[in-house]
């Protein structure tokens, strides 16, 4: 992006000034090399954000954004329901509620390091993964509605997983407000047989060793330990939540037409929060939530069973779950005083500073873990929430490392089997059937995840808690 | 199925389709095998069922997204893949015959699921003596 356009406040925060039919400005936080690595795109799709009605405050941008649809990824952008302000499908977008579960292990690096192959072929095994996966959990109409409403707390009821994981799940498991009889037949076709996979693209899971501690007393809150194993799962809510997001894409972009709004982008479909239309993507959206914490919920039993079918006894508990594509209504304060907003992140992490109702007692006083994952092959991050976030992005931080190249440019310069290669030899173990897919994830496709944690931690959104390595990576 | 061709292009996070034929119709058909070639080589895929595909839309362009979606789905919901497709468009209508089979991991050898059509780099337009029918896929 060409920084001659933005205003510099400081160190990490960039300001594009609204003009034109923009409400509010765009802001960027960033360092310089992030910023100018951006697709001037980036700079566009925010500053179409800044149109939309009811819009509070500013169009957020994380320093992981990058080029998306409709708004950034990366992108943040709060609305007053009592302003007009709208709720938008294309500002959540297909991949409804995707996120991040870190599960602890209890077991130290040494002793995975000794079954480490074994250990990645059976998650390969047990986990389905990839395009085309079938899951070992399939609904009828009765069951995928009960699952819509129940989320994690469903899984749990039925077997999967421990009421004690619902505790550091996000919405303690359950998402309030699904509206299952909003969620069209074809959403619910689409999932049938994709309960407990992982999907394809970005999507793994992953077998990370703690590499680092950046903060003693959060990582003692958080239960993380120098040299200790964690497993990260990165998936969301699979077919259900693209066709909703199909579905009211579609609905909202023609509504929005008979209304009269005129849209800067199509993809920015969006109908008031106080409508008959955003109304009912709300109740679905929600529904897609409890999915993908059902889907997670799956998975973290899936890969429970696995590791104490190799590690006996071993003991894995949740560290975090937390979402990166959603919208959602929250308190925060605005001109002095408490108003509720609907907060959407779209390839934003939440992280709520320590304090807030939201979180279980004994992550309130650290903050939230924030959870980001990093390229294939590189490393991953713990941070913490921030009070400071609350006033600067909602109580929102980055994703990931964020792609800085095309996948059609990825896989120009790599090729998926040299890549396993090359990573075996530095001791991560990647699986996967789908070698085109492993070369569009090439760590060179994406930003460099440390330049982004570091902007992160320096703009304030998120402190720094852990840095993860990959041991194994089972890829989508 | 029409002559044209099928293209693929960059976008920042996810993947541009786009179509090239004489015909409105044809370029929509070769931009639903440019999206069958994110999954799999169009090319082995048999044509063993034929279902059919129909949309209405104020617009082509919405007429695009929609028809796309409409591959989307059925290769989500029923696990298919297509390699051979024949549309016909009547003002703002759609009607598509496509065949297929059942996704099969070791033949296909799936890369990639696209979760949704965008209207990003959306396009349906004449240029010179083709038609080129585009836009941006969710993977």
């Amino acid at each position: 992006m060409d920084v001659s356009r933005l205003t510099r406040i400081g160190d990490t925060e960039w300001r594009l000034e609204a003009t034109g039919a923009m409400r509010v400005p765009v802001v960027i936080y960033a360092g310089e090399e992030l910023v100018r690595d951006m697709d001037e795109m980036v700079g566009t799709q925010a500053s179409n954000v800044a149109t939309l009605p009811g819009i509070v405050r500013a169009s957020y941008v994380m320093p992981d954004g990058h080029w998306g649809y409709g708004f950034p990824i990366g992108g943040v952008a709060a609305f007053d329901p009592e302003q007009g302000g709208v709720v938008s499908a294309g500002g959540v977008g297909f991949d409804i509620s995707c996120g991040v579960r870190c599960l602890r292990t209890g077991l130290g690096t040494e002793r995975i390091q000794k079954k480490k192959t074994d250990l990645a072929d059976r998650l390969f095994e047990h986990i389905p993964a990839g395009v085309g996966s079938v899951g070992r959990v399939h609904l009828n109409d009765e069951a995928m509605t009960a699952m819509l409403r129940g989320g994690a707390c469903w899984a749990i009821e039925r077997g999967y997983g421990v009421p004690a994981d619902l505790e550091h799940t996000e919405e303690r498991g359950c998402m309030a407000g699904a509206r299952p009889e909003h969620v069209s037949h074809r959403a619910r076709a689409r999932q049938r047989d994709e309960m407990g996979t992982l999907g394809s693209g970005n999507h793994y899971l992953e077998v990370q060793r703690v590499a680092e501690i950046h903060d003693d007393r959060a990582a003692a809150a958080f239960g993380l330990s120098v040299d200790e194993v964690v497993i990260s799962i990165h998936c969301g809510s699979r077919g259900l939540g693209h066709q909703i997001g199909t579905d009211f894409l579609r609905e909202m972009t023609l509504d929005a037409a008979h209304r009269g709004l005129a849209l800067a982008d199509r993809d920015l479909a969006c109908a008031p929060i106080r409508s008959d239309v955003g109304e009912r993507y709300l109740g679905a959206m929600r529904a897609g939530i409890n999915c993908a914490l059902a889907n997670r919920q799956i998975l973290t039993h899936l890969a429970r069973d696995v590791v104490r079918s190799v590690f006996s006894g071993a003991d894995v508990s949740v560290l975090y779950d937390v979402s990166h594509n959603t919208c959602k209504e929250e308190e925060h304060v605005v001109d002095g005083g408490t108003r509720r907003l609907f907060v959407h992140r779209k390839g934003a992490t939440r992280a709520l500073g320590p304090g807030r109702p939201e979180l279980p007692e004994t992550l309130r006083d650290a903050g939230q873990p924030v959870l980001v994952g990093g390229s294939m092959g590189t490393e991953s991050w713990v941070l913490a929430g921030t009070t400071d976030a609350m006033g600067l992005s909602w109580g929102s931080a980055c994703h990931g490392a964020g792609r800085r190249m095309s996948r059609h440019e990825a896989t120009r310069r790599w090729r998926g089997r040299e890549l396993v290669r090359e990573l075996s030899a530095r001791g991560i173990e990647i699986r996967s059937r789908a070698m085109r897919g492993v070369a569009e994830e090439a760590p060179g496709a994406y930003k460099d995840v440390r330049a982004v944690v570091e902007a992160t931690h320096r703009a304030g959104l998120a402190r720094k808690v852990a840095r993860l390595e990959p041991l194994v990576c089972v890829k989508g | 199925m029409g002559a044209g061709r099928a293209e693929l292009f960059p976008h920042g996070a996810d993947v541009g389709v786009r179509g090239r034929g004489p015909t409105v119709g044809s370029a929509f058909e070769q931009a639903a095998l440019a999206l069958t070639s994110v999954v799999t080589d169009p090319a082995g895929v048999v044509s063993r069922e034929r279902s059919v595909v129909e949309c209405e839309a104020p617009d082509r362009e919405q007429l695009l997204v929609d028809f796309m979606n409409e591959i989307v789905s059925e290769m989500s919901a029923r696990r298919m893949v297509f390699g051979e497709l024949e549309v016909t468009i009547e003002g703002n209508r759609l009607r598509a015959t496509v065949w297929g089979e059942p996704v099969d991991l070791e033949r296909h050898a799936p890369e990639v699921e696209p979760k949704g059509v965008t209207s990003t780099e959306l396009r349906v337009a004449r240029e010179g003596d083709e038609w080129i029918a585009q836009c941006v896929v969710d993977v």
